[in-house]
């Protein structure tokens, strides 16, 4: 089982929803998955906010047939590495027909369920891409 | 700074134990590297063990204590290491510096890992542990997917073939052929790989090591100790490095920067580089991490791992043997891994493998963590 219970997801849920990422002031990083210090200017970093548009290009791709606990109902899916425009990386699935996922396509974040923890658990939403081109 | 040789190692089969629990199999290969050192219980001065997920897999936390308890070693100082697949590797690396810091001359290094307690989707939620949690895991990711991502990256860059990559299992397959310890003894085509069923695309089956139970353990001497014992195998260098947890952070998706960084100490330590090891035993966890591998520890060029497998060269016979054993297909008990390697590369310079390299001299050893944030590389010698 993944890891989640309601305090993470209410924790994390500016970024899982609405893809808020990081910036550091002084050196114009950015980072998806937020970070709340720069990596490069370390202490002398100023941490901000910094929404991600959830555009990106695939870099990346495989088919999942071999699921992890809770995702047995999915199998199989696309997981691709993204490469937002603004210039993160991250993990995400990618809906729509399996055939059509191929590196180097662009994609755009959506909102979309993850996920049941069981059948009284809580249902876990957050992003996923769909190809735009 | 005294030098560290290993003077003993003992390993339990790799296999799906049904009839022993962790603690039967760490006692087992504990008792088994005593035994190879000729030495007791008495003698040992601390133990570092090194374990992936004890805490997932079977409920059991604070497994050093347990691990000298049912070995009757109390009340000797024990430590558990984690590094995900790493672990062995850690714990061997720790052992090396407490007995370098002078404070013991005697010390086990052990790594354990019961797998098969758990239901097979479990496993893979556990293994899984060794990514990040909440940005890999939470979006349905598995390890074989991570590294199929790199795998894909791979192929598109440096053009390698699936035929080709297929190669790696096959040759380690036929590595282990005859190796008591191996969980599978078994020789498998190209075709076997390429019909296997895929798992995450372009990975297939016969490209992924196993589930697998087993504990492995050496023994570890400071240098005026390990002159009383014959054959002592000594510990010419050791680096580890890390890297992002999650893979999507990297700049690169096509090499391991912790395994770069971890080899090039290891080899400065050495003071020799890639062109002197005789034999070598690699993480193959899955067919691409070995072609990384080749690249990383300076075995092949950038994008020229292929070749290598085309001629043969990492074959029995070739210019740099990988995986005698049979490597991580033929089992990988994730915490005893990267000690079960270094039984191998003891067994070679000792002149005692199953699948022995002629007049091997110096061996390697390369154990990575996850998909790639640890990774530690130890250099032998017979000398």
């Amino acid at each position: 089982m993944v890891h989640s219970s309601i305090p993470l997801f209410w924790r994390l849920r500016k970024a899982k929803y609405r893809l808020e990422g990081t910036k550091c002031r002084k050196c114009k990083s950015v980072f998806f998955p937020p970070r709340s210090f720069c990596s490069r200017c370390r202490r002398k970093g100023e941490i901000e906010c910094f929404p991600f548009s959830g555009k990106g290009t695939i870099i990346s791709y495989t088919i999942i047939r071999t699921p992890p606990e809770g995702f047995e109902k999915q199998s199989p899916y696309a997981v691709a590495i993204v490469k937002l425009d603004e210039g993160a990386q991250i993990s995400g699935q990618v809906i729509g027909d399996l055939k059509e996922v191929e590196t180097g396509k662009r994609v755009s974040a959506v909102f979309r369920k993850m996920y049941e923890d069981g059948p009284q658990g809580v249902i876990n939403y957050g992003l996923k891409f769909a190809l735009t081109g | 700074m005294t030098r560290v040789a290993v003077i003993g190692a003992g390993c339990t089969k790799l296999d799906e134990h049904w009839d022993k629990s962790l603690r039967d199999l760490s006692t087992e290969a504990g008792v088994l590297a005593l035994k190879d050192a000729g030495l007791e219980g008495k003698d040992i001065q601390a133990l570092y063990i090194g374990n992936m997920s004890a805490g997932r897999f079977i409920g059991q936390e604070h497994l050093a204590a347990l691990t000298v308890d049912h070995a009757g070693l109390t009340p000797i100082p024990a430590t558990r290491c984690e590094a995900a697949c790493a672990s062995g590797a850690l714990a061997f690396r720790k052992a090396c510096m407490a007995i370098k810091s002078g404070e013991y001359d005697i010390v086990v290094a052990a790594g354990a890992e019961k797998m098969t307690d758990i239901k097979g989707t479990s496993a893979i939620s556990t293994l899984m542990g060794a990514g990040d949690q909440e940005w890999e895991s939470a979006v349905g990711l598995t390890f074989v997917g991570l590294y199929a991502l790199m795998t894909n990256a791979y192929m598109r860059e440096f053009g390698l073939t699936r035929e080709e990559l297929a190669l790696v299992p096959v040759k380690n397959h036929k590595h282990g052929l005859n190796n008591p310890y191996a969980q599978f003894n078994k020789e498998i085509t190209v075709q076997d790989v390429l019909n296997s069923p895929l798992i995450a695309d372009p990975l297939r089956l016969l490209d992924c090591s196993p589930i697998t139970d087993g504990a492995a353990a050496v023994i570890l001497a400071s240098e005026r100790a390990a002159r009383k014992f014959d054959n002592p195998v000594w510990v010419l260098g050791s680096g580890q490095a890390s890297d992002t947890l999650a893979l999507h952070s990297r700049a690169s998706l096509t090499e391991m920067l912790a395994a770069r960084v971890a080899s090039r100490k290891a080899y400065e330590q050495a003071g020799l580089g890639p062109d002197k090891i005789d034999v070598a035993e690699v993480h193959d966890c899955f067919s691409i991490a070995e072609v990384l591998a080749y690249e990383d520890l300076g075995f092949a060029n950038k994008g020229e791992a292929r070749k290598l497998l085309i001629n043969n060269e990492t074959a029995i016979g070739g210019r740099i043997p990988v995986n005698t054993d049979g490597g991580l297909k033929l089992g990988h008990p994730v915490g005893a891994t990267g000690i079960k390697q270094i039984i191998e590369i003891v067994k070679q310079l000792r002149g005692r493998a199953v699948t022995q390299v002629k007049d091997a001299k110096t061996g390697l050893t390369h154990n990575v963590g996850g998909s790639g944030a640890t990774a530690l590389v130890h250099i032998f010698g017979s000398e």
